[in-house]
């Protein structure tokens, strides 16, 4: 009994990872109505940034928090002024296109920068240490991403619904050319808001690299994960995003049950599966 | 005054306007009367930003400002009403007026002297915008407008779909405006309504302007002749 409990803990505890993940891919979408295909790749670059950032500041890995958050917030909000406001609401296609190229670059440049050697980011004893509550034991780690996870989502859904930026965010996703007519400048915001998704990218990020070995090649197996999490959940919904995840998570752990290898070949099957009885995802609103 | 001069307006390879010239004296109103596609709508929008025009085609008291973004020609108190209300379904009601307010200009316009002249609307503040009759939209979305504090508010095709009744809330609202010396620049289906609104009235056929009066004096016959274009 109390290892099918653990087991289920476990499995949140890592769908909260990738519910981190579809957070911000959770965001673009939903506000830009764009996907970004590189978001994978960005999570593998921002624990490669805190690889670099210890070994330059010999900070712990949590502390390195506080520099590759910063870091991927101005990435974000460059990449998007510079770059993707060309092509976001053009033709959907288009940021298909751009992003794609990037992953393809950002992939090679690791690999070129950081080889291809798997590696992961050194946490002391955080990733041995565990809670004991009665007969099952959680680890301190997971636990503490679940935690920041919920925070996160908790946190984006006060700015959502109670926030002038919030109400930018949801008029902008309704329409944007009135959004434009009552004051919004869309494209500012959209940098805003990309430096925002790729802030909780890099937060993601070193609790993943701090959580799991990585290499440069990791990245779109990340977006597949996230990818499912939010399409999952239904389109546009932030808390369908965060169950998403979970349910991923869930099915991957009990997946590994069944057969070690086969944990993410389940969260797959359970996608697929959940994807053909309910299209518009769980809590998405059915198509007309 | 507002003052368009020879404008051309383009939709990619379509020129939807030819030459338009007139001008808004701060506190008139002046009706658009014209059929559909003759190019009401799409001189509003040049107006408000969100076509591009040419600069020196749009005269903000002698200065150029066509071509600007919608933000731009907020901030020099240009506001489009959208036909069609277009509310954001996400957002309540106050949340609709909330945005606006707080992009646009200071004065007298606030969220309060909206309810102070229309008091049903309270109760509906934290409903979602699309959840009111059409009615209430409109007055919703010409609110949204106020708010912004507009020297110029350009109304698209208000009274659309709306029974008498409310057609003439929405124009008690509007009236108002007007009493503060607000200009309004008038699309309206109603060539009757549109004369009896305005003090001006522009006939629009094709893109070009074929004819402009006095509302007051208006020949209904040779409006009627321009509206239908024979």
């Amino acid at each position: 009994m109390a290892g099918i409990v653990e087991l289920l803990i476990n499995g949140l505890l890592l769908g909260a990872l990738y519910a981190l993940f579809a957070l911000g891919l959770s965001l673009s979408l939903g506000v830009m109505k764009m996907i970004n295909l590189a978001h994978g790749d960005f999570i593998v670059l921002g624990a490669y940034l805190a690889g670099a950032a210890m070994s330059t500041t010999g900070w712990p890995a949590l502390a390195c928090i506080g520099l590759v958050v910063p870091v991927m917030f101005a990435i974000g909000w460059a990449l998007q002024a510079g770059l993707l406001n060309r092509v976001v609401g053009a033709h959907e296609l288009s940021p298909l296109l751009v992003t794609f190229g990037l992953s393809v670059v950002i992939q090679n440049v690791l690999m070129e920068v950081f080889t291809a050697n798997t590696r992961s980011l050194p946490s002391g004893d955080l990733a041995l240490q565990g809670l004991r509550l009665g007969d099952v034991s959680i680890g301190l780690l997971p636990l503490l991403i679940g935690l920041v996870c919920v925070a996160l989502y908790a946190g984006t859904h006060v700015l959502v619904s109670r926030t002038h930026l919030g109400r930018q965010a949801r008029a902008v996703a309704d329409d944007s050319a009135t959004a434009r007519l009552v004051g919004v400048d869309d494209r500012r915001f959209f940098a805003l808001m990309a430096g925002f998704v790729m802030a909780v990218t890099g937060l993601a990020a070193v609790l993943y690299g701090v959580r799991t070995p990585f290499a440069p090649t990791a990245g779109p197996e990340r977006l597949l994960f996230a990818f499912e999490a939010v399409v999952l959940g239904g389109l546009g919904n932030l808390w369908g995003s965060f169950a998403g995840g979970l349910v991923i998570g869930l099915a991957q752990v009990l997946g590994t049950q069944v057969s070690t290898g086969l944990g993410p070949f389940f969260s797959h099957l359970v996608f697929l599966v959940a994807l053909l009885v309910r299209p518009q995802g769980l809590f998405g609103a059915p198509r007309h | 005054m507002l003052r368009i001069e020879s404008l051309d307006a383009h939709y990619g390879l379509f020129q939807a306007l030819f030459g338009v010239t007139l001008s808004i004296a701060p506190g008139e109103t002046v009706a658009l009367i014209g059929s559909n596609g003759a190019g009401k709508t799409t001189l509003l929008r040049s107006l408000a930003g969100a076509l591009r025009v040419r600069a020196d085609s749009v005269l903000l008291d002698g200065e150029p400002v066509g071509g600007s973004a919608e933000r731009e020609q907020l901030s020099r108190g240009i506001a489009l009403v959208p036909e069609g209300r277009r509310l954001f379904a996400s957002l309540t009601v106050l949340e609709n007026m909330q945005l606006a307010a707080a992009n646009g200009r200071r004065g007298a316009w606030s969220i309060e002297r909206v309810l102070e002249s229309f008091p049903a609307l309270r109760a509906l503040l934290s409903r979602p915008a699309t959840a009111l009759s059409g009615g209430q939209q409109q007055l919703v979305a010409i609110a949204r407008a106020l708010v912004c504090n507009p020297a110029f508010l350009l109304c698209d095709e208000v009274s659309l779909g709306l029974s008498p009744l409310v057609v003439d809330e929405v124009y008690r609202l509007l009236a108002i405006a007007r009493g503060d010396g607000m200009a309004i620049v008038l699309v309206e289906q109603n060539v009757r309504r549109a004369l009896t609104e305005s003090d001006r009235y522009v006939c629009i056929q094709k893109g070009r302007v074929v004819l402009e009066g006095i509302s007051a004096s208006a020949d209904r016959h040779a409006v009627a002749q321009a509206y239908f274009g024979v």
